[in-house]
């Protein structure tokens, strides 16, 4: 052991022969508690979420208990609320959604995992996640002035056309549940077409390869055999992008035309969870309104919860039928 | 010494002879390490069967032996690189210069016994920065001592007159063996006094392998050098002494010569003529 | 014969009519990104001017003034946020990726991708509960910041944990070999070979975080005036895009197109430069 040598040896006894050094944790142990009691800070801060929500509508879960969720009326003069118009809302919004983004992102998730050339892909798919990074307000904001305008000008031929279901009667004044569903539909869209896309992209090469190696085309192929095995994840995709449809706020309550009623046509304004808790938060007098409010958003709460865990078990059993091991 | 067993005659090519260090038998001194009923369990399958072995100062010791044998388990144990692995469980005793390794601080273990993988790892960081590492977690921190370990390290390894000019590049930028030359360098850069190799040229081209192992003779001098290889050829080549693993058993251990020329056991002697493995 | 022939040719018309009718659906998806940026680059560029970045807003009714306020608040905001949410997340996702384990790591991954699904504007209730409804109720920047702090908590867990995972292990056992001890070899060896994968992360939290407004309609709530410190109500971007479009001055909605301009322009650009550093990331490894 020669002269350099000794220099590493002689750095290492200061370090050793610290007394302070020794009364400390080891650098180890600190960093394992910083690391632990940050990953527990995450599991406290979702228990206080959900125990802030529940304690702060006490007031009105008593009041009404669990008639809440079924009443109709929504009157604050008269301290009278129910949840109903806004989960009939939401639902419908988001429903309406789901039947528009559906085809077409699935249709152009298929595209871009199966049919497209990889560089075409790579690039559209690129494009369409900058529109996942776009803010809502700013989706609400071309709900306004361009949508609502344009569903004024499209309105008389759906009347005239679809105007036999209840779904499209009635005034129509632009703001409505039609418009909250479209804009809904166009902010899902990119969701379902990048999680299906991946979903079909990670489908084993053998199931297409066994089918065009039987003379299919390749439509045929996708179709009969990428399709089906990744059917449970392209669902599981889908039950994600609803879970966002029913937490959307800014773009349903430019558009959506903030009416607590329940209406069957489309062309109706009407509410959802998240509009009326934006809408009147800040108005709200009296503590059982603000507590009705809250429960409502314990309500969004617990509905995004369950639609979530779906959607993620569902994709879940895709992954595990793509890796057997 | 005249092979007794016809089949030897063709084995002779197993052997390259080297002869100044053929010549004279290696001079055994007080073993470097000495292991004794090392036992590796893997949850609970065992990997080790009571290994007993002398490991000499200032010589090359191989272990050889087919997949799965246990020698890289083994060889891990002497770092206690074991510990990396979960629901794993070491027994028995190891000592460095007659001191349980137990007993030792385990970064100042590793640092007097270093360690090359089978494939090379360099850090995503400059060359310089690579050879740094070790001296640097170490606690040394001035620029002019640093800079003459790095030196000095690279030299040992063979590699300074390579990239004596890009000592600030990415060691990525260098070639597979060059690489794995850069890990030697890392290695020897906190001065260890045992060296432990882990099939370190199974990923290389021939001409790189060459490089490796007359590395290893120089680096001997100063260094006991441990080498875990399924080459039996690069065995007979650099090392003094070698072991035979075989199913978590050390079979037989003893001089180079022994091993490939007159092994005392039957499977030592099917294992190095080729009948299985 | 003839059946065969023209059963295949049904089938390639087939072929065809789905691979168009999937290309639409392609296309028309990417089309409204065009049709969105060209709108607001025509109609929010163009009345972009420099009073939006230095003045204050003007009394209501009254035309003119700017956003320069929203600007600030915007950006003490997501500091705010970047400060809580960040650390957290970080260590968290060391905590996953590194000391692991079975069972905790499996809580922790649920209840973070639990908290990653809930509406914005719920936790916005949440901060609302804890600060605005406090000693003294309130609306602040700060209870905005834990909004959108706790908002950034899942996704800097989930990109730390992934980009620390995909540095190879031999890095960790080379690092350990040399003496490192575990927290040595995490801080010197596998953060810095994960790091612009986390970066990049963060800058993609952020642009996330910037557009959010549900969450701030009732913590930071609003202000037409500057907002010295922390403990008072803020102005932000796209709360000022929200409250200037529904409200019926012709004035207010131009400045609202300028500041969708401006919002949408700087969450574009993140964005776009964090996946363009990523996908060369993929390339430059070896």
């Amino acid at each position: 052991m020669s002269s350099p040598s000794t220099t590493v040896h002689e750095a290492r006894p200061g370090r050793r022969a610290s007394p302070f050094a020794r009364l400390l944790l080891t650098g180890d142990e600190i960093t394992y508690l910083i690391t632990l009691v940050s990953a527990l800070s995450i599991v406290v801060i979702t228990a206080m979420l959900f125990y802030e929500l529940f304690i702060n509508s006490a007031l009105s879960r008593h009041k009404f208990g669990w008639d809440f969720l079924f009443t109709t009326t929504w009157d604050p003069v008269a301290g009278q609320f129910g949840a109903l118009p806004f989960i009939y809302g939401t639902l419908v919004t988001s429903a309406l959604a789901l039947l528009i983004a559906v085809p077409i992102g699935v249709g152009a998730a298929i595209f871009l995992a199966e049919l497209a050339p990889p560089k075409i892909s790579d690039f559209f798919t690129f494009l369409i996640e900058l529109l996942a990074a776009v803010p809502s307000v700013i989706y609400g904001l071309l709900g306004i002035f361009i949508l609502v305008p344009a569903l004024r000008i499209v309105e008389p031929a759906l009347r005239a056309t679809l105007g036999f279901l209840p779904l499209f009667q009635g005034p129509f004044y632009g703001v409505s549940l039609l418009a909250a569903g479209v804009i809904l539909a166009i902010m899902i869209v990119p969701f379902i077409i990048s999680i299906s896309r991946e979903i079909l992209l990670a489908v084993p090469a053998d199931q297409r390869e066994a089918a065009l190696a039987l003379g299919a085309t390749k439509w045929e192929a996708t179709w009969q055999a990428v399709v089906p095995f990744a059917r449970t994840g392209i669902t599981g995709s889908i039950f994600l992008a609803l879970a966002r449809a029913l937490g959307e706020t800014m773009a349903v309550t430019m558009v959506i035309g903030n009416q607590p009623k329940i209406n069957t046509s489309l062309f109706a304004p009407g509410f959802s969870i998240a509009a009326v808790i934006a809408n009147e938060f800040t108005e709200a007098t009296g503590d059982l309104y603000l507590s009705s409010l809250i429960e409502l958003g314990l309500v969004l709460f617990g509905l995004t919860i369950v639609i979530n865990g779906v959607a993620r078990l569902l994709i879940a059993t895709t992954s595990s039928k793509v890796a057997p091991q | 010494m005249a092979p007794s067993n016809p089949v030897r005659k063709t084995d002779s090519p197993l052997l390259e002879p080297r002869v100044p260090e053929e010549a004279k038998a290696p001079v055994p001194s007080a073993p470097k390490l000495l292991a004794s009923k090392m036992n590796f369990f893997y949850g609970k399958f065992r990997a080790l069967y009571d290994i007993n072995i002398k490991i000499h100062t200032n010589q090359v010791t191989a272990f050889i032996g087919p997949s799965g044998c246990g020698k890289s388990t083994f060889l891990r144990t002497i770092n206690r690189m074991n510990l990396t692995v979960r629901n794993s469980r070491a027994e028995g005793e190891i000592l460095l210069d007659n001191q349980d390794i137990l007993t030792i601080e385990l970064s100042e273990l590793r640092r007097r016994v270093g360690m090359v993988f089978q494939k090379s790892n360099p850090f995503p960081k400059t060359i310089f920065d690579n050879v740094a590492y070790g001296p640097r977690v170490n606690g040394l921190h001035r620029k002019g001592a640093l800079k003459e370990v790095v030196e000095k390290s690279l030299h040992r390894a063979a590699l300074w007159e390579e990239v004596k000019d890009k000592l600030h590049e990415s060691a990525y930028s260098l070639s597979g063996g060059q690489q794995q030359r850069l890990c030697i360098a890392r290695a020897l850069a906190v001065d260890p006094e045992v060296l432990l190799l882990d099939e370190p040229c199974s990923a290389l081209d021939p001409i790189a392998t060459s490089k490796i192992e007359e590395l290893l003779f120089q680096l001997k001098k100063d260094c006991t050098i441990v080498i875990v290889t399924h080459n039996m050829q690069q065995a007979a080549r650099v090392a003094d002494y070698t072991g035979f693993f075989f199913l978590g058993k050390l079979i037989e251990f003893d001089t180079t010569r022994v091993i490939f020329y007159k092994p005392a056991k039957k499977e030592t002697e099917d294992y190095v003529t080729g009948r299985f493995g | 014969m003839i059946a065969i022939s023209a059963s295949f040719a049904r089938r390639k018309a087939v072929n065809v009519v789905m691979l168009s009718l999937t290309g639409v659906c392609t296309l028309l998806a990417v089309s409204v990104l065009f049709f969105i940026l060209g709108y607001l680059v025509v109609h929010g560029g163009s009345s972009l001017n420099w009073d939006f970045f230095t003045k204050l807003p003007t009394p209501v009714g009254e035309s003119g003034g700017g956003m320069a306020n929203a600007i600030l608040g915007s950006g003490k905001l997501i500091l705010l946020a970047t400060l809580f949410g960040i650390p957290i997340g970080f260590c968290g996702g060391v905590y996953l990726a590194e000391f692991g384990g079975t069972t905790f790591p499996f809580i922790v991954r649920y209840v973070t991708d639990l908290l990653n699904g809930v509406p914005s504007i719920v936790m916005g209730i949440f901060a609302y509960t804890l600060i605005v409804l406090g000693p003294r109720p309130h609306f602040s920047t700060l209870a905005g910041g834990l909004a959108l702090g706790v908002m950034m908590i899942p996704i800097s867990l989930r990109t730390t944990e992934e980009f620390l995972r995909s540095v190879p292990q031999a890095l960790r056992e080379g690092a350990m070999a040399l003496g490192a001890s575990k927290s040595k070899a995490i801080i010197t060896v596998v953060i810095p070979a994960a790091v612009q994968g986390i970066v990049t992360g963060i800058m993609l939290n952020i642009a996330r975080v910037a557009g959010e407004t549900a969450p701030l309609l009732f913590t930071s709530f609003g202000n037409r005036f500057w907002s010295p410190g922390w403990d008072r109500p803020t102005a932000a971007l796209p709360v000022m895009i929200y409250t200037y479009a529904v409200a019926p001055y012709e004035d207010w909605h131009r400045q609202a197109w300028s500041a969708a301009f401006v919002l949408l322009m700087l969450v574009l650009t993140i964005n776009v430069t964090a996946r363009l550093i990523l996908a060369r990331r993929g390339h430059s490894r070896r």
